[in-house]
């Protein structure tokens, strides 16, 4: 291979000096005109230009004389022999004779690499440009984050803050540090004799202590707190001061009761709380008691009191005002009842409480712990009723029943209470059952399944007899108020039974609900029948637990007429597929079939018609009625202002006809207020996607008349502030906690730092 | 005899003392408060009412300039203190508070063509059209002593804009090429240039301090990195852009202010598409300068006007003119962020409110919160085309307002042109650009 490619190169070389040696011949030529065989040369050129005149001979023979002086070295090849260099002659020489050493040489040659052209200097720079600008705009990147942060801030405030240099201790400066020279370490030594602490805790504790010292904003606040507590104390004793300067008796007694009362308000907490310090507070109370009784203040002793003795008898208010000290006097010598009430306080407190509480607040809190919180208020109603009917019943009861009472026995009670509601509550809604029977054959007559309409008969014949238990109740209800409390007690252990029971029924009938649609296949409908009189007649004997049931059997009926209603569609189209299977045309019809049933209410067009007269009287001007009765003429009862005066007033301006009033299929809505559009924004603003959103911001108030003061604080804080009078220097890295980009993290020969040098100058 | 009366607990209402805050009881029952939305509307029309009543953002004038102001100065330690640079070669230093100058240098001969402040605010540099940056002290010179620069840098070529490193003692200056120099030499450290056209202006990010940007006269703006010494992309646009600022709160955006009306909100990273075109000046705009909130940024332009553009939004928020006010050629956005104040033709320096309405001097505690309540009133109704007609007018000079109009004619009579065009031909053979690629010609790597 390498053989070939050299042999090419050669051929190529020949090429060349094949191109070069055209050129050099004319020159050539010319310039041996001087020389003396000038003549010879002369003809033979002539015999040249005569011989190419034919246009043949193109290949001109030239012939080697003899040596000239001047032999060009490009001569040496063509011009000579005349038959060119054949490139097959050179090869052979290559492979004949031995070239191997040269051979090996351009070997040599070829595999070395070939340095490349040096690049323009245009194409370097913009290299190094190019290389620059990445590495700079790799740099500026880091911004991107702290630049996005400052434009969506809620607030920024300049100058910005800057953060103040954490002072580190001076052992995480010298921890790495060692002593290394020998002064350093005679140093140490000196320093170790002398028990100096050297590395780990290099402060004294003196100085540790300086250092734990408050800094200096606590010191501010602990000098603000100090600062108000100074200025509370004086604030207090001025109003002190004031107050007692105050000369006013009346002021005094106000305060002195006020006072009083304030105290006796807490020794009654005080005895809820804490019981022994409450005595001790008492036996302060009877001393003063003692100090008065002992003292003559509030006797009829006093000057005072004389002169109003005298003036006593002539004149009421001196009288009045003698009763009135006496009776302080009284009042303030009278030995406290608290005092004995709670020595038994400790006795029988629940007592107490009893006898305070009122009856029915406990039958309420009862209830209250009871299973239901919702009938809270039904219940209060309810206590309050069944109060007037307990009462006859306890009247006959010893009046120890009731103080007897323990809590074991308080339970019965409260069940009795909510069996009652649950009375109260079948009552009701054994009267809205009533109803919806009076309403249900219309509803059924319609429905044309004759399943349900069995089903329903049965249910009709159920409901009579339920009518029937309930007027048996309603008589039992009346006698219960004379049928003693015991018999009443009776179903309160079987109620709940049925209470339990109700789900698994619920069930059933949900199945044979299930078993409504089915019935065209399966004809077994008088299964689920046997089952509900089975259980009936199981209920029959006692009529008072099956009250739940029947309660039961009543909402049934309203589900299942609500199922009725709604799903007598569907009913009808799960009938229709099992028919139409078979032909599609018919499907098609039946589906035109459905949409006319679907539809069959509505009349489109005479809805829409009916819409727009609507629509037109609505925009209609109305007439406004000015007529001032009795304005002008004699007014009063039965008095009518006369028709020429109502034909004056009354005004019916007739607006502008209607957009769509030749266009019969369209309804143009005229709300459109062009004085309220000028206030109005047309377009959704730009930052919002959705105009609910923007109406949203727009309803929020933003004022202090809707908001409270710090919320009105937050919502109004402006986007920038600034400090007045503040210079605001361009963002630093330092400040945002990135290096700043210094000069030696890139390559520089051009700048030398003399920083701050100038400053002086 | 037991009376039953009404009785309050005075507790409730008295005060303890006088100075204690009367007690309001309140209920915040809803339905005691009905027509919740309808009251809020009627409060935000009458706030953005007041609004506009109490717009008067032009503060003060200051004059003394004996030729058109060319270039403005912040100091960087100090609010009141500006620094102004005209046309005749005076640069002047002002004290805001007072309004009068207190300082004046017959800097250069010529324009002054850029100033500038050093970080520490001891210092500040100057570049004139007679070749050469000067370095002046901030105070002025003693008793008896000349009023001379610290250094003078005598360059081979005029430079037409300096902006000084924000923490080292590096500047950088442009003209023919971008060149970067240390304070302490008078040759530069370093020259950067891509092309061969004069260099307008060149401004230092702010928060990356090694980067730079600049825009040239044959329509593009380059970005340099100081420490690689290397431009790094280079951006060409429709027209020439007459200055860019960096946001100092982002580091990677740049606003340019363009010959062709428009402004040019760019993510470095990303120059191929704007992020933002903001367009409302109907002439070049000549300046640009971000507020130190990095949210809003002020325009100036040849149009006689300034305009307040936030961010994010294409169009300006404010508009401030006056009669006299000529063209403005530069602006500066004060940095706490409350006034701005811009130079003009006719040799004025005029401050403004940031805010047009905003009340100047201490707020007690309810106007700040009727303030606050207000604003945010504004913000919520602001859709509704009352309040938004309201707020968004504003009185202009004739020949600002038929330009527009002119104007306007004109983008929807190539707007129409563009969309029969697509008409009628072969679809998808008419691309359709969007507003933002349309001003881009291309980006260079």
């Amino acid at each position: 291979m390498n053989v070939n490619q050299v042999a090419e190169s050669l051929l190529a070389l020949s090429q060349q000096e094949e191109l070069v040696d055209l050129p050099k011949n004319c020159p050539l030529s010319e310039n041996e005109d001087d020389g003396d065989s000038d003549g010879e040369r002369k003809h033979q050129k002539l015999l040249e230009a005569i011989s190419s005149l034919d246009g043949k001979n193109r290949g001109r023979l030239a012939e080697r004389s003899e040596a000239s002086l001047k032999v060009s070295e490009f001569n040496v090849s063509s011009e000579g022999s005349g038959e060119k260099l054949v490139l097959a002659d050179l090869l052979e020489l290559v492979k004949t004779s031995s070239l191997a050493t040269v051979k090996k040489q351009l070997n040599r040659v070829k595999s070395r690499k070939v340095v490349e052209l040096p690049l323009n200097k245009e194409k370097i720079e913009q290299i190094h440009r190019e290389v620059a600008f990445s590495k700079t705009s790799r740099v500026l990147s880091k911004w991107d984050s702290i630049v996005l942060k400052n434009q969506q801030a809620e607030q920024l405030a300049f100058p910005l803050g800057r953060e103040r240099p954490a002072i580190a201790p001076i052992e995480h400066a010298l921890s790495g540090w060692k002593a290394r020279t020998p002064l350093e370490q005679e140093i140490f030594n000196l320093l170790h004799k002398n028990k100096r602490p050297v590395t780990d805790p290099l402060l004294t504790p003196m100085e540790k202590a300086s250092l734990r010292a408050m800094s200096l904003e606590e010191a501010k606040m602990h000098r603000a707190e100090l600062q108000r507590a100074r200025a509370l104390q004086s604030y207090y004793e001025a109003k002190a001061r004031r107050e007692k300067k105050i000369k006013s008796k009346k002021y005094h007694k106000v305060v002195k009761k006020g006072k009083a009362r304030k105290a006796s308000k807490e020794l009654e907490q005080l005895q809820k709380v804490n019981p022994t310090v409450a005595l001790e507070e008492l036996e302060k109370f009877e001393n003063a008691r003692m100090m008065e009784r002992m003292s003559l203040k509030h006797q009829n002793s006093g000057k005072w009191a004389k002169s109003k003795a005298i003036m006593a008898k002539y004149d009421l208010e001196a009288r009045q005002a003698m009763q009135k000290q006496l009776a302080k006097n009284k009042e303030l010598t009278q030995k406290l009842q608290v005092a004995s009430e709670i020595e038994e306080e400790k006795g029988c407190t629940e007592e107490v409480e009893e006898l305070l509480v009122p009856h029915v607040v406990n039958e309420v809190q009862m209830n209250v712990d009871g299973p239901n919180p919702w009938m809270l208020r039904n219940c209060t109603s309810d206590t309050r009723e069944a109060a007037t009917q307990e009462d006859p019943e306890q009247l006959p009861e010893p009046a120890t029943h009731e103080v007897s009472e323990s809590e074991g026995e308080e339970r019965p009670v409260a069940e009795e209470e909510i069996l009652l509601r649950d009375f109260e509550e079948r009552r009701s809604l054994r009267k809205r059952s009533e109803l919806n029977q009076d309403a249900e054959p219309a509803g059924i007559q319609e429905t044309k399944d004759s399943s349900s309409q069995e089903v329903l008969s049965e249910l009709r014949a159920l409901s009579q007899k339920l009518k029937e238990n309930h007027q048996s109740r309603k008589q039992k209800a009346s006698s219960e108020g004379t049928v003693p409390q015991v018999q009443r007690e009776e179903p309160a252990p079987e109620e709940e039974a049925p209470l339990l029971l109700q789900r698994p029924e619920r069930v059933q009938t949900l199945e044979e609900l299930e078993g409504l649609g089915k019935e065209d296949c399966f004809q077994n409908k008088e299964i689920p029948r046997p089952v509900l009189e089975g259980q009936q007649s199981e209920r029959t004997p006692n009529n008072r637990p099956d009250a739940p049931k029947e309660k039961k059997e009543k909402e049934q009926l309203i589900d299942l007429q609500n199922l009725l209603t709604t799903q007598s569609p569907s009913v009808r189209s799960l009938a229709v597929p099992t028919t139409i299977e078979e032909l599609e045309d018919e499907e098609e019809r039946d589906q035109r079939q459905m949409i006319k049933e679907a539809f069959a209410g509505d009349d489109v067009i005479r809805n829409f018609l009916k819409e727009k007269r609507e629509a037109v009287e609505a925009s209609k001007p109305k007439d406004v009625d000015l007529t001032l009765p009795g304005w002008g003429e004699w007014g009063g009862v039965g008095l009518k202002p006369s028709t020429k005066k109502r034909r004056q007033f009354l005004k019916a301006p007739e607006g502008p006809p209607r957009k769509d009033k030749n266009l019969p299929n369209v309804i143009i809505s005229e709300k459109r207020n062009i004085h309220t559009a000028a206030h109005r924004v047309q377009v959704l603003p730009y930052p919002f996607t959705h105009h609910r959103q923007f109406e949203r911001t727009i309803q929020t108030p933003v004022g202090s008349t809707w908001n409270t003061q710090r919320a009105f604080q937050k919502l109004t804080t402006p986007k920038v502030v600034t400090k007045p009078g503040h210079i605001i220097k361009p963002i630093k890295a330092e400040d945002v906690g990135y290096q700043s980009s210094s000069r030696s993290d890139l390559s520089c020969h051009t700048v030398e730092s003399k920083t701050n040098h100038h400053t002086s100058q | 005899m037991k009376v039953k009366m009404l009785s309050r607990n005075p507790d409730n209402y008295v005060r303890e003392t006088k100075l204690d805050l009367q007690r309001v009881p309140r209920n915040y029952d809803p339905t005691l408060h009905p027509f919740e939305v309808p009251r809020e509307y009627v409060r935000a029309l009458n706030a953005t009412k007041l609004e506009r009543v109490f717009a008067k953002p032009f503060l003060a004038s200051l004059d003394g300039h004996r030729d058109g102001v060319n270039c403005l100065a912040k100091h960087p330690k100090n609010l009141a203190t500006v620094l102004s640079g005209a046309c005749d070669g005076e640069v002047r230093i002002w004290n805001l508070t007072q309004r009068n100058c207190i300082r004046t240098i017959q800097a250069h001969e010529g324009f002054v063509r850029g100033i500038c402040t050093r970080f520490c605010g001891t210092s500040f540099f100057t570049v004139g059209d007679d070749k050469t940056v000067k370095q002046w002290k901030m105070d002025g010179p003693g008793y008896g002593e000349e009023e001379e620069p610290l250094h003078t840098i005598l360059g081979k070529t005029v430079y037409t804009g300096i902006d000084h490193h924000w923490k080292e003692a590096v500047f950088a200056t442009c003209g023919q090429q971008v060149d970067i120099w240390d304070e302490q030499r008078t040759n530069p450290i370093c020259s950067m240039t891509w092309g061969f056209d004069s260099i307008s202006s060149v401004k230092f990010n702010p928060v990356e301090t090694f980067l730079l940007g600049s825009c040239a006269s044959d329509r593009n703006i380059v970005l340099y990195d100081m420490r690689q010494a290397t431009p790094l992309k280079k951006v060409i646009l429709d027209m020439r852009t007459n200055t860019i600022c960096w946001n100092p709160m982002e580091a990677f955006i740049f606003t340019a202010a363009n010959e062709d009306y428009n402004l040019y909100t760019f993510d470095m990273r990303a120059l191929d598409t704007p992020v933002m075109v903001h367009m409302d000046h109907v002439s070049a705009v000549l300046d640009v300068d971000y507020s130190p909130t990095g949210k809003e940024f002020v325009s100036a332009s040849f149009d006689k006007s300034i305009r307040i553009f936030p961010v994010d939004k294409s169009r300006s928020r404010e508009v401030y003119h006056t009669k006299r006010m000529q063209h403005v050629i530069c602006v500066k956005w004060t940095s706490d962020s409350k006034y701005i104040m811009c130079g003009s033709d006719e040799m004025n320096i005029r401050l403004w409110k940031a805010n047009a309405s905003e009340k100047l001097g201490v707020l007690t505690s309810r106007e700040k919160a009727a303030k606050d309540y207000n604003q945010k009133l504004k913000e919520k109704f602001q859709h509704y085309p009352h309040i938004k007609r309201i707020a968004r007018h504003r009185h202009l000079p004739k020949s600002i307002y038929s330009q527009i109009q002119e104007q306007r004619i004109m983008k929807e009579a190539r707007r129409r042109k563009e969309v029969n065009r697509i008409k009628h031909s072969k679809p998808g053979s008419v691309p359709i650009v969007s507003e933002k690629k349309k001003h881009i010609v291309a980006v260079v790597k």
